[in-house]
């Protein structure tokens, strides 16, 4: 396989998954924004979540929901726009075209005309809901047919630890942004955290249901969010779930290639601290410095595996 | 060129003349479509509107587009798609495909010769100007003899017709030929759509060609290829607006589609950047011109290419599809002295047609083209794709008096060829079956091992009423051909 087409399909769901996690970052926003008095607050963190504050800054001025929904969804100025990065998710599949199953390519191309279409004008909140939806419909439907279709070789393991390098960054940007409210300090200790804090954490990662399952009836204190979304390795959306499938992939490249990479190395690694920490340890270490440490690293290691399969050069 | 004037261009160059291939002057259903127009007149009219729209969704859907350079938005467009097929009977297929067989020939013969002793210039039979100062001409190919003698392994051969008997070659385009994919994405559209058709016809098949293609590739691999060579398409990228025939080549041939920023030189080969490091490619089916091949031998501004290329070429590290410099043959002013060619090369009289063409060069013709640009199509010698010409009978008198002026600065820039009443086969229009001109690219492969040309290829039609323009980038759309079984 061309280095060129296994980066084409790492981008390819990098940019898918970030697009999805943007949108569900909306969705969230778009619910505290409705239920809290001080919706502007909201949807700064929204966008320091994103790490969209500077590219936001420079466009418009006040983060209302008008403006931020607009820049997050439609601004194709801004990289990681949901168009932007649909739009950039299709032209990575275009020029790997001959890498993915006819119904891989129809999914993403029918994502992408389908989002051009919905997106092409700025939406009345009215409209929100019904667009978050469908850009999560479509996006279910090109990793459908990716688990349906596609041969389970080279390609779609490149595939996959893109996926995983997006969501676990995305995972400990939603985690950093929020950690203050995280933090065990004393005025908090054995007292419920901020309801509604703790539900936009798991309300940007989709693991509402899965935590109640997990911790029904019990009262949520902050080692619990934090013990889920980094160490549980269960929970689709946790940075050791991501870690876990990462090294799997990873595996089965130098298994499939017969070759050793460093990137496999780096991931083993990092799995292997992982499963040695306990959430008492990060806390000790501190939460921000722990999630600062993991970024980081994850994104070190794509850089590796960009650069051990020859991706550019 | 806008819907009146081509309406009108249309009354002038069709009217009684015109020959219709499905329909004879007296109404008659011609015997090749016989059996099209009673499946035809027992359907009912909105089904087959239906099948129109779905046909688009799924072209638009699996990516089946062009881009069009210019286009404000940059986008992607569908070609459009008419579903009535284009029919040909066994025998005009015999004699066409026995006529493109000679002239493929004939042009292979002439690049090999204009590469080395010149012959068809010592023996005076084309001025030797039209050689020395031709833009296509590529000095490193002189004295190299590629792979297999092939220099043109892949010809589109365009051709019209304007009667029963009548059919005439209109271009050799010998550089990288588009249209194949829409050959074989507008049958497989068909089969869907209509697979009852092929119940009651014979239709010869199409979907042979991208083995084919392989076949006759890896029959030209140069001498440092091992025992199964390595084949690659080489596309300038997705910005290309025939990128989805690239990609859907290599796909059919199971062969990887690479870009110039995949290949380097690493030990007197071209090789590819694959996960596992540099692999050694032995041919290069490349869709990017001569020009842009090679920054270091060629334009050094070219970011497509490889640099080094065309010296691994010349070295027998690479086999290049088709040869660099083939141009040199497909040439609008070479095209008049194809007859000559033909005869030179193969000493037999040409059996396919050339179209008229006076060579503005000349100063008799010259003064004959300025005198009657309303009745002429004029072209640029070294255009393609339809853009940069003069339709006469299609024209106002403001374009034809700034056309003139351009014309009389750059004389030998151009060419002018009688406004031809090309052939008409009906498209499906809201309606019923409307009469539109057609034109024809059949594919030829050619390789050592011999000619092979898929039989039909690739109709194009005016979808404007009365339009000659047949291009795809200015509102033209495809066909299926069907070449029936004898």
């Amino acid at each position: 396989m061309l280095g060129r087409t296994a980066g084409g399909l790492f981008w390819m769901f990098r940019y898918l998954e970030r697009s999805e996690n943007i949108a569900r970052l909306v969705e969230a926003g778009l619910r505290m924004g409705l239920t809290r008095a001080d919706a502007q607050a909201e949807w700064s963190s929204v966008l320091s979540t994103a790490a969209a504050m500077t590219a936001f800054g420079e466009r418009h001025t006040e983060p209302t929901q008008a403006a931020v929904t607009e820049f997050l969804l439609r601004d194709m100025s801004y990289p990681s726009s949901v168009l932007a990065s649909i739009e950039n998710a299709r032209n990575n599949a275009r020029s790997v075209r001959t890498a993915l199953t006819r119904e891989v390519w129809e999914a993403v191309n029918d994502c992408w005309l389908t989002l051009k279409r919905m997106l092409a004008a700025p939406l009345p909140t009215s409209e929100l809901p019904r667009v978050l939806d469908v850009i999560r419909q479509k996006s279910a439907l090109v990793r459908g047919a990716l688990h349906g279709t596609m041969l389970r070789n080279e390609n779609f393991n490149f595939a996959r630890a893109g996926t995983y390098i997006e969501r676990g960054d995305s995972t400990a940007r939603i985690l950093d942004v929020k950690y203050y409210v995280l933090l065990p300090s004393a005025s908090m200790v054995g007292s419920s955290i901020d309801n509604a804090q703790w539900e936009t954490i798991l309300r940007s990662t989709s693991s509402q249901r899965a935590f109640r399952w997990l911790h029904a009836g019990e009262q949520v204190r902050p080692p619990t969010i934090v013990q889920f979304m980094t160490l549980d390795s269960r929970a689709p959306r946790s940075l050791r779930f991501c870690l876990g499938k990462l090294v799997s992939n990873l595996g089965y490249l130098e298994k499939e290639y017969n070759v050793r990479r460093p990137c496999t190395e780096q991931a083993r690694a990092l799995l292997a601290e992982f499963d040695a920490l306990s959430v008492d340890e990060i806390f000790s270490v501190g939460l921000h410095e722990f999630l600062q440490d993991f970024i980081a690293r994850n994104s070190t290691l794509a850089a590796q595996i960009e650069e051990d399969y020859r991706f550019n050069r | 060129m806008s819907e009146k004037s081509a309406a009108d261009a249309a009354e002038q160059s069709g009217g009684a003349a015109t020959f219709d291939e499905m329909h004879a002057a007296d109404g008659r259903v011609r015997r090749p479509y016989a059996r099209y127009a009673e499946w035809f007149d027992a359907n009912d009219p909105a089904m087959l509107q239906r099948k129109a729209r779905e046909a688009e969704d799924l072209f638009r859907l699996t990516g089946i587009t062009f881009n069009v350079y210019g286009a404000a938005d940059g986008n992607e467009r569908i070609i459009p798609f008419d579903l009535v097929p284009r029919i040909l009977a066994a025998r005009e297929w015999a004699y066409l495909s026995r006529g493109i067989e000679q002239r493929v020939r004939a042009l292979n013969a002439f690049i090999y010769d204009i590469y080395h002793r010149q012959e068809i210039l010592r023996a005076g039979r084309l001025p030797e100007d039209l050689i020395a100062h031709n833009d296509a001409f590529v000095p490193k190919m002189i004295g190299f003899t590629p792979p297999g003698g092939v220099y043109t392994h892949i010809v589109g051969t365009d051709i019209v017709r304007t009667g029963e008997n009548e059919f005439y070659v209109l271009e050799d385009n010998a550089r990288t030929p588009s249209g194949v994919s829409y050959m074989i994405e507008n049958r497989e559209t068909m089969l869907q759509m209509f697979p009852e058709l092929f119940a009651i016809h014979r239709v010869r098949p199409v979907t042979s060609y991208p083995a084919a293609l392989r076949r006759s590739l890896a029959a030209c691999a140069p001498p440092a290829a091992g025992q199964s060579p390595t084949i690659a398409v080489l596309t300038p990228g997705i910005f290309n607006s025939a990128y989805f025939e690239h990609a859907f080549l290599a796909d059919q041939m199971g062969v990887e589609l690479v870009e110039g920023s995949d290949l380097r030189v690493e030990n007197g080969r071209i090789a590819m950047r694959t996960t596992l490091g540099y692999k050694p490619v032995d041919v290069i089916y490349r869709r990017v011109d001569d020009d842009f091949i090679d920054p270091l031998n060629m334009n050094p501004a070219s970011a497509l290419g490889v640099p080094g290329l065309m010296d691994i070429y010349r070295a027998g590290g690479v086999t290049l599809a088709n040869a660099p410099g083939t141009g040199i043959a497909d040439d609008k002013a070479i095209y008049s002295y194809m007859p000559d060619i033909v005869e030179f090369y193969t000493g037999e009289k040409p059996i396919l047609e050339n179209v008229r063409t006076w060579r503005c060069s000349e100063p008799d013709a010259l003064a004959y083209v300025v005198e009657h640009l309303e009745e002429l199509v004029v072209k640029e010698v070294h255009g393609s794709g339809g853009y940069g010409m003069l339709v006469g009978p299609a024209a106002n008198k403001r374009e034809i008096a700034a056309f003139r002026a351009k014309l009389l600065a750059r004389p030998d820039a151009y060419i002018a060829q009688p406004t031809l009443a090309l052939s008409t086969v009906p498209i499906f229009t809201r309606a019923g079956l409307a009469p539109r001109h057609v034109d024809l690219r059949p594919f030829v492969l050619l390789s050592p091992h011999g000619v092979e040309i898929t039989p039909g290829g690739l109709t194009r039609v005016a979808m404007r009423k009365g339009s000659l323009v047949v291009n795809s980038s200015q509102g033209g759309g495809t066909k299926d051909t069907w070449v029936l079984e004898g």
